[in-house]
This record gives structure tokens, sequence and C-alpha cells, in this order.
């Protein structure tokens, strides 16, 4: 395997030293088999300690290391630096969220939608687990497995173009969360997500562009969890329409 | 410095950090519980793993039946009270996962599927096809989140335990992304950091799996108990370490050599690829040193062949190794065998506690791949790791909230005050503002090839002897190291200097205690002493941090039911 050099144009931000963003360009060795995870931990170790990016289990499923390349948001342990022979290689944050250093963006506003979509099993009764499991039939694992599979990498935030318009929606992976618990054979919380997800912020915004599932490297297709939760909402409208959960989710907020 | 007070600190967010903050406001729900974590949750290593977690849930199997092969595999250096205890509660620990949502594979009659393991004399790893880490530890970190009373600091990084008169009184941490150190004060701290593999060069270990809590511990006087024994997982994809889970041959796969061989028949006839790891990696580099093995790109390898399983076996069951396989080596394992060799795959040894989590020092407990509850004596059993985070996890978190219920709160006074601000001194006027020393990476690599080269599958004396000064002179090296990063904000030039400082902790007592052992047993292979020694050696090691090397004591091992014997496959 032959080793070739590329340059790579890394978007660098140092609060300390400068307000303003700029890019930085670094030469590195690469073969086919290289990532680009590859070629920031090249820099990282040899060149510049300064750079600052996250990452752990480098073979795609910790979620930690997302990045724009070219544009497109991905996982960097999982892009080969030689896709893209011939061409520029620029690598910056993820779009949509604010950047804290170089690489590394801030993720608060996922991690408090996460935990508003109620993302646990909701029962009217606990059985102890000395009753045994709970069973579940392979139909009903197949309904909410693929929307378990989500790695929280919020490659489809950077992807959403309604998010980066308006923050304060739920957004894809939160609402396949919601939708995985939803469709959970196990869960009786319907009721309590229901307000959230269909929240104005939430499932109704989405205009079904599809970039998230697009960009999705596990497989799981958001704009589908989102599709159905809206038929499921649709199909619960006269009963949950009228309740004072939804009616206090739909009402302009700030007069509790 | 700034002070935080909780009751209870628990160092890490994995599996057993996340079980252990759930058991324990579950147990008392008034306790102020801190999860402080240097990654979020979800992004710690248990998210890795990949085959299984092992219970009996079966008729056809028993708890002596899990016992015993888990003592076996351990090549007799298991605690039994401990292994006892851990397949009594094992059942239960995995109903609990499932009951809080975790998306188990099904029989067609809604049961957990359970499959074959490494060891294991029945089926009985259950599954979530082959990424039951990731959903373990999202199903544990999400319900976590309903517990309102658990606190979590996420990516902050704890540097040192404070101590006050043979007591715990909590930590430093550094807020990794304003880069300001704080004191947490704690009536008990649990430590749940996992394993040390990036102490070694070719490992399935992620990047974050520096031994930090090991290190903590053992600066705290703490004994790190049986480090010489390394589990070396057969199977990892030859170029990046990434792991290819056992469950591939659970589910039938087949080692095979350049001749095209099922050579596991030459080693355990009566288990063949469903031997235990260390056993079956030994195998694997014997027969490359005997010239039966393949030659690539990065050194020799075997053949993990799955073609026969077919496409459609291979996508319901084993869609992650699929993924692996074409993302990472550009094959089809439906159509072309997978190149593995072995490498670091787990720490057996770890902090040294009791049953209870408990390790002797006030108010300090250790749970997980961290600790050293000896379940898993000289080898573990694959898919009982798992299953370890989630029993030990919860026994740590209900022992400490009755234990803190009596204690009282710290205060920010002296002895600890003083301590945080010397470590304060350390890092940022030691370490950080340290100029024109040598790059930490130098040394950390210079660390991995040392480890990978001297302390490997098969050791001797003299390898050993030169693995013990490489680390004595990386540890001189280490005090005049630079950072490039000179900022507050998000360094992580500095976390990985002090993450570096743990492993050289943790390299020295793995390297130490596997010279002061003179016999093999399990994974610890002594070309020069080829026989396991009962008479010498059937007792665990504990390294005494010292500072001139680690000084050795030993512990009898608690043997129950049944009596050592000759570990024969």
């Amino acid at each position: 395997m032959e080793t070739d050099t590329a340059t790579i144009r890394v978007a660098r931000y140092r609060p300390e030293k400068s307000e303003k963003p700029y890019f930085q360009e670094y030469k590195v060795p690469y073969r086919k088999d290289t990532v680009v995870l590859d070629a920031l931990n090249q820099v990282k170790a040899e060149q510049d300690g300064t750079l600052a990016y996250r990452w752990s289990c480098r073979m795609g499923v910790c979620g930690s290391c997302g990045a724009n390349v070219n544009g497109v948001p991905k996982l960097t342990c999982a892009t080969f630096l030689h896709e893209f022979k011939g061409k520029s290689l620029t690598i910056e944050p993820l779009a949509n969220f604010p950047v804290i250093k170089d690489l590394v963006v801030n993720i608060d506003d996922f991690m408090e939608k996460l935990l508003k979509v109620k993302p646990w099993i909701i029962r009217d009764k606990q059985s102890p687990p000395e009753e045994g499991e709970y069973k579940q039939s392979g139909k009903e694992l197949d309904r909410y497995a693929q929307f378990s599979s989500c790695i929280n990498c919020l490659l489809c935030y950077a992807a959403c173009p309604i998010y980066g318009l308006n923050e304060d929606f739920l957004g894809p992976a939160a609402t396949a969360l919601a939708y995985r618990y939803i469709a959970d054979s196990r869960d009786q919380g319907k009721k309590a997500r229901f307000p959230i997800v269909h929240d104005l912020e939430g499932v109704w915004e989405c205009t079904l562009i599809g970039e998230c599932s697009v960009v999705c490297p596990k497989g799981v297709d958001p704009m589908l969890a989102i599709q159905k939760t809206k038929i499921l909402g649709a199909m619960e409208a006269p009963k949950t329409m009228l309740s004072p959960e939804t009616l206090k989710a739909i009402l302009p907020r700030g007069g509790e | 410095m700034e002070h935080l007070t909780h009751d209870i600190l628990v160092v890490g967010g994995g599996a057993a950090g996340l079980r252990a903050g759930i058991a324990a406001v579950e147990r008392s729900p008034k306790l102020s519980v801190a999860i402080v974590s240097k990654v979020y949750p979800m992004r710690s290593h248990t998210v890795s793993a990949e085959g299984g977690m092992a219970a009996v849930t079966r008729e056809y199997d028993s708890l002596d039946s899990h016992a015993y092969d888990t003592i076996k595999g351990s090549d007799f250096l298991a605690d039994q009270d401990s292994v006892e205890y851990f397949v009594k509660q094992a059942p239960h620990e995995a109903v609990q996962l499932e009951h809080w949502g975790c998306p188990f594979s099904r029989d067609p009659d809604g049961r957990i599927s359970v499959r074959a393991f490494g060891g294991m004399s029945v089926k009985r790893t259950l599954f979530a096809t082959d990424k039951i880490g990731f959903h373990l530890l999202h199903t544990l970190f999400q319900t976590s989140l309903k517990y309102d009373r658990i606190h979590r600091y996420d990516e902050w990084f704890v540097t040192s335990l404070l101590t006050n008169a043979n007591r715990v009184e909590g930590v430093t941490a550094i807020d990794i992304r304003t880069g300001e150190l704080f004191t947490i004060l704690a009536k008990a701290v649990i430590i749940a950091t996992g394993g040390c593999g990036r102490v070694f060069q070719f490992t399935t270990n992620g990047w974050i799996k520096t031994g930090d809590g090991m290190a903590l511990a053992y600066r705290a006087g703490v004994p790190l108990k049986d480090m010489e024994m390394v589990q070396y997982h057969p199977t990892l994809l030859p170029n990046t370490g990434i792991l290819i889970t056992e469950a591939a041959r659970g589910e039938g796969g087949y080692l095979i050599n350049k001749d095209g061989e099922r050579f596991m028949k030459r080693y355990v006839p009566g288990k063949m690829e469903l031997g235990p790891r260390d056993i079956i990696s030994r195998s694997e580099l014997t027969e490359i040193k005997e010239g039966r093995g393949f030659e690539g790109r990065y050194g020799s390898y075997v053949e993990l062949d799955l073609r026969h399983l077919g496409e459609k076996k291979i996508e319901e069951k084993l869609p992650f190794v699929k993924e692996l396989a074409e993302k990472y080596v550009g094959i089809d394992p439906a159509h072309d065998p997978i190149p593995v060799r072995p490498g670091q795959h787990y720490q057996m040894g770890g902090v040294h506690t009791n049953i209870e989590g408990f390790t002797g020092l006030g108010g300090l407990y250790a749970a997980g791949e961290a600790a050293c509850v000896s379940m898993n004596g000289a080898n573990r059993l694959g898919s009982n790791s798992l299953t370890e985070c989630l029993v030990y996890g919860a026994v740590a978190g209900e022992t400490v909230a009755d234990y803190v219920a009596k204690q009282p709160t710290p205060s920010f006074g002296n002895p600890v005050q003083g301590l945080a601000m010397t470590e304060e001194t350390r890092i940022y006027d030691g370490l950080l503002k340290h100029e024109n020393g040598e790059r930490t990476s130098t040394i950390r690599i210079d660390m991995q090839k040392g480890m990978e080269e001297h302390v490997g599958i098969f050791r001797d004396e003299n390898s050993l002897r030169e693995g013990c000064r490489i680390i004595e002179d990386l540890k001189k090296r280490m005090t005049n190291s630079t950072v490039d990063d000179k900022d507050r904000v998000f360094n992580t030039d500095l976390v990985s200097a002090l993450e570096l400082d743990f492993m050289l902790d943790c390299a020295e007592a793995i390297t130490y205690s596997a010279r002061a052992r003179t016999e093999s047993r399990g994974a610890h292979s002594r070309i020069d002493y080829p026989k396991r020694d009962d008479t010498s050696f059937l007792k665990h090691t504990l390294a005494y941090r010292n500072p001139n090397g680690p000084r050795m004591e030993y512990l009898p091992v608690t043997i129950t039911r049944w009596k050592p014997e000759e570990r024969v496959y």
C-alpha cells in the first residue's frame, strides 16, 4: 500500500487567542486505509498539540468524532482520506452548534432535548425483576430497533436546515429516540411524550427535507420517526388535542 | 478554588458507574449523587462491547455451571465467593436491564435470546445483535436521566483523590470546557473508570482507556491487584486493533491458518474456536511462529472465516461485524475471511476491592474493569464483564448509600484544601507552564511500544526486566514533559499529559507484577516458567506504589467449593 501526502485545511478557533476563527493547513501522510481521524491524530501527535477535537472508539459507535468534512457532517473515524484524492479537504466543526474550541462543539442543547423526551421506559406498574423479562416478539422489536441505534453523534442536527434556523426545534435524533420509546411494546409513556413531540417546536416544524436520514452513519431514519410520530399524533388528535397537557404545550409560553 | 459537595461521587459514566449511581439513589432517594466523567457518559468505552452478557436464564443451565466455567476460565485465580455472588445476581441484573428497555434480541417465544461464548459450557450469553455494549450503555444512561438526584459533571477530568486520615473526602477535577480546577467533596467515592488498554500499542480499547481510576487509587495508597493479568483478545483487525466480537465464533465462525486448517484442533479439540481467550490468543501466535500464518502489511495474522454462516445469518446476528469488515478492511465477511490477530483487550487486574467494592481506604470503592473484585482471576470469560459491571456496580452503589448515611459531610478545610492547592500548582504551574521539555506524544508512543514488545502475550525474565527499565526511564522523562497547548479552554493536550502520567503508573504495576509472578497461569504466560505453580502462586499479587518501583504483597485466593485442578478443555 503506497503512502501519499494530503493537505488538510482545519478550522481553528481558540477563544483565548482570538475572537475570530481561522483555517490552518497541515500536510499529512495517508494510505488507502487512513481515515480523517487518523490525520487529525497525526497532526496532534507529531505536529501541533494545540489542535482540539473529540474522539474515542475509532470504530463508529461512540459518536464523539463528528465534524463537517467538505461541508458534509461525517464521523471522522469512518471517512477515508483517499476518497478526497485530488480534491481539497476542509474539516470544520459540526454546523449548527456553538463552537467551544477548534472542532469541539457545545452540545448542551441536545443533552437538554434528550432529557425532555423522557428517554426511559415509562409504565404504570413496574414488575420486579424476579417475575422475569417482559416478553417481546421479533415483530415488536422491529418496530423500534432501528431508532434505538442512534449513537447521538449529532450529524443529523448539523445537516438539518430547520435546526439551523430554529434551535428550539426538537430535531431528528431526539425525535427518533422519543419514537423509539413510543414504539416499544414495553412502554406506556406515549401520553407523557406526546405534548413534547407535538409541541409547536416538535415534529410539525419538520418539512421533510430528509438530510438527517442521509447523513446518519448508523442507518437510522429520523425522518421516518418524525413521519410516524406525526401520523400517530394525527390519529390521536381527537383525544389528545383536548387534554390539558396538550393545551399547555400548545398555548404560548410565559403565561404559567 | 471553588468547591462543590455531594454525598457520593462516582468517577466514570460507563456501565459500572451508571449502575452504581442508579443503585445509590434507588436505595436512598434523598442522596445527592455526582457522576463525574471525562466524556459524555454515552461515549464511555462500554459502548464498544459487542458479543453479549452472561447470565443463567435457561432451564438447562445452572448457577453452579456458570460459576465453575468462570473459575476454570480464571485458571483458579478467581475468588470463589466473588464468583458465586456474581452468578447469583447476574440473572436479576439482566432482567432489570431488560425492564429498563435494553433492546435484546428475542427468541420466537419472546424471551431474550442466548448464544454460545468461549469457555461457557452452555448457551448463556444474552445479546442485542452484536452491539450489546452500545445498547446497554445507552439504556443505562437514558434511564439515569430520570433521577434528578443524579447530578452529572460531563467532560470533567478527575486528577486526584483528596484524603484525610485514611479516608477519602473528595477529588480535584478539571472542568475541561473552562479549564478550571474544582474540588468536589463527597462522603464516598466510587471508582468506575474502566481499564487501561491504551498503555499498549495494539488494543481494542478506545482512546479514553487510560487507567485513570486505577492510578488515582494507587496514588492514594490502595494496592492494584493482579495487574499482570492482561487479556489479549484473539480477533482484532490487524491494522487498527478494532475488535471483531467473539460472537462471530459463538455463531459458528472458524479460525483458519494459511493451510486452510481449523488450527484450534491442535490446542483445545474439545472446544475448538470456543476455547477461552488466553488459550486461543497463544494458539494464534504459535501458528504464526511455526510458519502457518498469513503475512500482511501490518504483520502476521490468521483468518476468521464466517463464509459458511451465509449472508442471512451474518446480517441478522452479526451486522456490526459486517459493517466493520466492510468499512475498515473492505471485505464482505459472507464472501471473504476476515484477517485477525490477538491484542490487548481487558485488564483482569485493577483496584483491589472486597466483595462489596470496598478498597480498604475509608470511603473509597471501585467497580467494573477498574476494580479487581477477583471474579476473573487470570483470565476472564467473554461476556462476563458487562454483567460484572452491573452486578458489582449495583453492589457498590447500594453499599455506599448505606455507608454515607452514617458519615459526616467533609468540610473544605485542611488537609483537603491544602492538597487541592498543591494539585493546582502541580497542573498549572508545573505541567502547563513547563517549556522546552519533551512532547508527551513521544513518551506515550515509547511506552506503548515498550509494553507491546516486552509485556505481551509471551513473557520471560529478560523481557520483563527490560520492560521495568523502560517504564522507569519513561517516568523520569515524564517529569520533563511539555504540552504545546497553553490555553485553559478544552485543553486536550493537557488532559492527555495527565492521562499519560496515570498510564505510566498502570504500566509500572503491570510490568513489576508480571516479573514477580514466576509461573504461567491464565493470560500470564512465562516462557521461563511454563507451568502453573499452585504451591507458590495460588495467590493474588498486590502492588503498592513506592518511589523506587512498587512493593509486592500477596493475598490468598478464596476457595469455596471448587478445588484447583488442571485446566484442560
